[in-house]
């Protein structure tokens, strides 16, 4: 144990007993190992500020809940659901990874493993068929943190008949009841979660922390796609970059824009692209660099040029 | 008297905490953890009822213990028991089980002597509570 943290006397009564002893806070923040998640958050997801500044509350709080609770100064086990809420590839589950990684170091989920399901495995498909599967779920996803992706489809609101309620009643009911043992994150789009919330109150007012994930900027999607690029050890000519920014204006702009998501896509089918180009030609002999390096005529010959010079 | 069956029967009864350390011990080790029950506590009755199915690919003992709440609620008058089945290869059975409630009383058992063939006795074991119909053993309804 630490030895710098010195226990008040044995009795339980705060009021009693002043709590006596120092913290040396950055001890323990290097001891739970905490800065280097978020430091990767910080190196990985590009932009997010209000996530992260959220992460980064929660983070703090739970290291002085933990320092609390060494000192025996008694509170509730904090509530930890979350509800994520942003666009299409704003980068919702791959936070609810991390958090389930900084819940785990700093021990207030006690495996650590991350379930994720959607409404198909929590509802079932006749009477009786639900309560069973919602429960295997729930055992499953015990002690790390179950992320329920698209959670508004839990809700039916046109067939009251619906068998999603089963299913949320007894989320709702684990929530409560056992709330050291499961953390649970809802993630959808926006305004189709309001909506969820405003017909489930009950959720909205177990959740503690409701994020907003913001779309992300063009600059931002440049910075994504170049570490996209970089893990996949492909990288971008710099003409092709130039074309690469444009591309993201135009394409931003077009219909079913999904983000990161979309520029994952733009960038596999330019990787088809480079192969195509290099196989055309079989006599070249080729460099690690060529194969490394995505042209401008890659990214040219997306369909978002031709459509945006056609009308 | 106390029907000592499978592990730590010679023990006092777990608590809930014990339990689950004994089952995050199975789980660690990747075996899928059952809940078992009856009213028919005699030695040779190997197969009892299960709760729900088998509850495989679990990483934490909240879970079983969350099953075990809800079989106590139904069948807390009845003997329960925890069974850790081990899938891999070569094993294929069970690895450890223990009883993880049992009814308040237990009446015990009589030794039944039949005499057979002249002067020849077959002896025999019955538990006194099995004298009463199914489901009203153990001061049920």
């Amino acid at each position: 144990m630490n030895p710098q943290v010195t226990a008040p006397a044995a009795t339980r009564d705060v009021s009693e007993t002043q709590p006596s002893g120092q913290v040396d806070l950055r001890r323990e923040f290097n001891e739970v190992g905490i800065g280097e998640v978020l430091d990767q958050l910080d190196r990985e997801l590009i932009g997010l500020k209000p996530v992260k500044t959220r992460i980064r509350e929660i983070a703090s709080l739970l290291l002085i809940e933990r320092i609390r609770k060494r000192m025996n100064l008694t509170s509730e086990v904090p509530t930890l659901h979350m509800s994520f809420t942003g666009n299409p590839g704003t980068g919702k589950t791959t936070v609810a990874l991390r958090i389930a990684s900084i819940l785990h170091k700093l021990g207030f989920v006690r495996r650590g493993q991350v379930v994720s399901v959607t409404r198909d495995e929590l509802v079932g498909q006749y009477i009786g068929h639900t309560a069973p599967k919602t429960k295997e779920i729930l055992k499953k996803a015990m002690g790390g943190v179950l992320f329920i992706d698209e959670a508004y489809y839990l809700h039916r609101p046109d067939n009251e008949r619906d068998y999603g309620q089963e299913a949320i009643e007894i989320l709702l009911q684990v929530m409560e009841s056992q709330r050291e043992d499961l953390v649970v994150i809802l993630a959808g789009y926006g305004d189709r979660m309001d909506k969820f919330f405003a017909s489930n109150p009950g959720f909205r007012s177990r959740i503690a922390h409701h994020i907003d994930f913001p779309d992300y900027s063009d600059v931002e999607l440049l910075a994504i796609a170049e570490l996209m690029l970089h893990d996949m050890n492909y990288k971008l000519s710099p003409d092709a970059r130039q074309a690469f920014v444009r591309y993201i204006a135009l394409r931003k702009a077009q219909p079913l824009f999904s983000n990161a998501r979309s520029i994952r896509n733009a960038l596999d089918r330019m990787r088809l692209r480079q192969a195509n180009r290099l196989v055309a030609d079989l006599d070249r002999v080729l460099s690690a660099d060529d194969i490394m390096s995505l042209e401008v005529s890659d990214v040219l010959a997306s369909r978002v040029f031709s459509n945006s010079s056609s009308g | 008297m106390r029907v000592t069956q499978g592990c730590f029967s010679f023990l006092p009864d777990l608590t809930d905490e014990q339990i689950s350390r004994q089952v995050q011990y199975c789980l660690g080790k990747g075996w899928a953890v059952n809940i078992e029950f009856t009213d028919d506590p005699h030695p040779r009755n190997s197969f009892w009822e299960m709760w729900g199915l088998p509850m495989f690919d679990l990483r934490d003992a909240a879970g079983v213990l969350m099953e075990l709440n809800e079989c106590r609620k139904v069948y807390g008058d009845r003997y329960i028991r925890m069974s850790a089945f081990d899938s891999s290869h070569g094993w294929e059975s069970v690895r450890l089980s223990f009883i993880v409630n049992r009814p308040k009383e237990e009446p015990g058992f009589r030794l039944e002597r039949h005499e057979v063939d002249g002067r020849n006795i077959r002896y025999t074991t019955k538990s006194y509570a099995v004298d009463r119909p199914e489901g009203q053993r153990y001061g049920g309804k």
